[in-house]
């Protein structure tokens, strides 16, 4: 069944895109910022993982290095940089990120060099299984769909269950009451920015045994994270979850299908070059049509 | 509503533009006798992108409408020049016409066919952008642009992936075009043209209405324009003279290729906008040349450049507000 497969594949591509606009979407929901280099923290948890599995062989300590380390080189990017830039134009939001990822490319290129890294499912999770009879599919792939599950419940009960989860809500709501109620609000948008960039080093680390782990890795799928927040609505985390799910399934059986598809009514050469092509175009042309129809996304936060 | 006027500038303005103008005039002279010949080329790109910063300037400056989809259009000038030339000289690259150094294909037919296309691709798309606002505005550009991107890579039989070389640059009755020196100076003449069809447009109604509609869009709705004309003229604009700055980077670097459409070649054009001022006539332009000079700059030193340029332009968003030319020219935003 070719199908389940690539709606599996899709559900994946969607877990990934899911990590990737939880943080970004949290970052404009709540502190208004517009932030082109989150695709860098995605690299570099691509990068930390990959360097330090092959020095230990162990792609736990990789995983273990790569999470605080795109967390922490957040938290420095916010203090830093971003803090400065909440009460400013997005346009200048624009700007200095756009700053960033040229910094932040150009920085992984003089530590790692120009070559991919490439790095290997580890053993433990490499092979398949048999979901179906006569259905085989990897083991990894499911370990990534797994920790999307699990992410998306982290993220629920943090927000509904915990103090800091309100206190982020409300922040968003409201920032000058909160901070009125003694909330220290700036260390608050550090936490979060800082988690949503340690989702985004998930998401990197998880995607090094997939793809090549090269500098610019994170420019591509910062596009589609972009695309999933505006269909999910900006600053929502549902909205992100389905969104991602959406684009994730979009993408993967457009460039699955199109192409047989086409062969019903084109040559089939003619059919699989138009058929690569509106592949490629298939997510684009999904958000202008939803967008078209619901300006606002499917969940949209409302505007204080 | 008063009856708009083209206000007379401030003698700072005047002094910056004269200088900058009269700079311009006498580059290629000045670098051919310090025997820096080879910045011609790098010069002339400045111009280019400056032409195609000026136009984004006219909707995000004036407009306020934010396109991160803007090499889209000079893409589409770019493949319309690559596309005719290529048909043209046919299979063989070399025709001997190419050899000769004279290209097979006039640009009175190329340019204005960048133009038109670009136009047209700014208006199917602008129906549909000038819809939403904000962020969603910057995405759906994108999006736009993004299609345009992937739809030039799989054109297998134009290079796909790898784009095109051209054989030579298209022909111009009278005009050399080959001559990097009068093709400097025929793309000054039409920056030049574009900022004074730019300074007519903002000082005239249309332009008040832009910046109005910027400001607050609801406001001249209720006064009784209809602003969404207003604003997709401005797209249109603004698209046509970036498929024009497109066609003529193409004739320029003698090459065209989908990486001209990549998403980081948006966001370049919007650094220079930011970098030299929005809504400021000479800021775009003032904004390539840093932009491109610095990049060269930089690239004698290091190939690591970007690594500097980066917090460059972190610390230009910080402490230069508004952009580097009315920090210089020492006055606000001109309107």
């Amino acid at each position: 069944m070719f199908i389940l497969e690539q709606l599996l594949n899709g559900l994946q591509l969607g877990v990934m895109l899911f990590l990737m606009s939880a943080g970004l979407t949290l970052v404009f929901g709540i502190m208004r910022v517009i932030n082109l280099a989150h695709g860098s923290f995605y690299m570099l948890g691509a990068y930390v993982a990959a360097t330090v599995t092959m020095h230990s062989g162990s792609f736990l300590l990789g995983m273990l290095a790569a999470l605080p380390a795109a967390g922490l080189a957040g938290i420095l990017v916010e203090l830093i940089v971003l803090r400065r830039l909440y009460q400013r134009d997005h346009l200048d939001q624009v700007l200095a990120t756009f700053g960033l990822i040229f910094f932040f490319n150009e920085l992984t290129r003089m530590i790692w060099g120009r070559q991919p890294l490439f790095m290997e499912v580890p053993s433990w999770l490499a092979g398949s299984v048999e979901l179906l009879p006569g259905i085989r599919y990897p083991v990894y792939r499911l370990a990534i769909l797994l920790v999307g599950v699990v992410v998306a419940l982290f993220l629920y009960l943090l927000f509904s269950r915990t103090r800091l989860g309100m206190r982020i809500r409300a922040g968003a709501t409201n920032r000058e009451t909160v901070a009125a109620l003694g909330v220290n609000i700036r260390l608050l948008y550090t936490l979060v920015f800082g988690l949503g960039t340690m989702l985004a080093g998930l998401a990197g680390m998880m995607a090094g045994p997939i793809l090549a782990v090269e500098a610019g890795m994170g420019d591509s799928i910062l596009i589609l994270t972009f695309v999933v927040i505006v269909i999910g609505g900006i600053g929502s985390v549902r909205g992100a979850l389905v969104g991602a799910i959406l684009v994730g399934l979009v993408d993967t059986l457009a460039r699955a299908f199109l192409p047989g598809l086409l062969r019903l009514v084109l040559t089939t050469a003619a059919a699989d070059r138009a058929g690569a092509a509106i592949a490629s175009m298939s997510v684009y042309i999904f958000m202008a049509l939803f967008l078209a129809l619901r300006p606002a996304g499917l969940f949209p936060v409302s505007e204080s | 509503m008063t009856r708009a006027t083209v206000t007379a500038p401030g003698w700072p303005v005047l002094l910056f533009a004269g200088c900058g103008i009269l700079f311009l005039l006498v580059l290629p002279p000045v670098l051919e006798l310090s025997g820096h010949q080879y910045l011609l080329s790098l010069a002339t790109r400045a111009l280019i992108y400056a032409l195609a910063a000026s136009s984004l300037n006219l909707i995000l400056g004036y407009g306020g409408m934010v396109s991160l989809g803007h090499a889209a259009f000079m893409g589409i000038g770019a493949y319309v020049v690559g596309i005719l030339s290529h048909q043209a000289a046919g299979s063989g690259l070399l025709s001997p016409a190419a050899v000769q150094g004279a290209g097979p294909v006039s640009a009175l037919t190329a340019w204005p066919a960048a133009v038109a296309l670009a136009m047209l691709f700014a208006l199917v798309t602008g129906v549909v952008s000038l819809r939403t606002r904000g962020m969603h505005f910057i995405m759906i550009t994108l999006a736009f642009a993004q299609m345009v991107y992937f739809f030039f890579i799989s054109l297998e039989s134009y290079g796909g992936s790898d784009g095109m070389v051209l054989a030579s640059r298209d022909r111009l009755p009278g005009i050399d075009l080959g001559d990097d020196s009068v093709f400097y100076y025929l793309c000054l003449g039409l920056l030049l043209l574009f900022l004074a069809f730019v300074h007519r447009l903002v000082n005239a109604r249309f332009g008040r209405v832009l910046v109005g509609c910027r400001e607050n869009e609801k406001r001249l709705q209720v006064l009784g324009f209809a602003t969404f004309g207003y604003r997709l003229l401005a797209y249109c604009l603004a698209g046509g003279a970036a498929g024009l700055a497109g066609a003529l980077l193409a004739e320029q670097g003698g090459y065209v290729s989908p990486a001209m459409l990549h998403w980081t070649r948006s966001g370049e054009l919007m650094v220079m906008v930011l970098l030299g001022g929005t809504g400021t006539l000479a800021g775009p332009v003032l904004g390539a040349f840093v932009l491109l000079f610095l990049e060269e700059y930089l690239a004698l030193y290091t190939e690591h450049w970007m690594v500097i340029l980066g917090p460059v332009l972190v610390l230009a968003v910080l402490f230069a507000r508004g952009g580097l030319y009315p920090m210089l020219a020492g006055h606000g935003r001109e309107r």
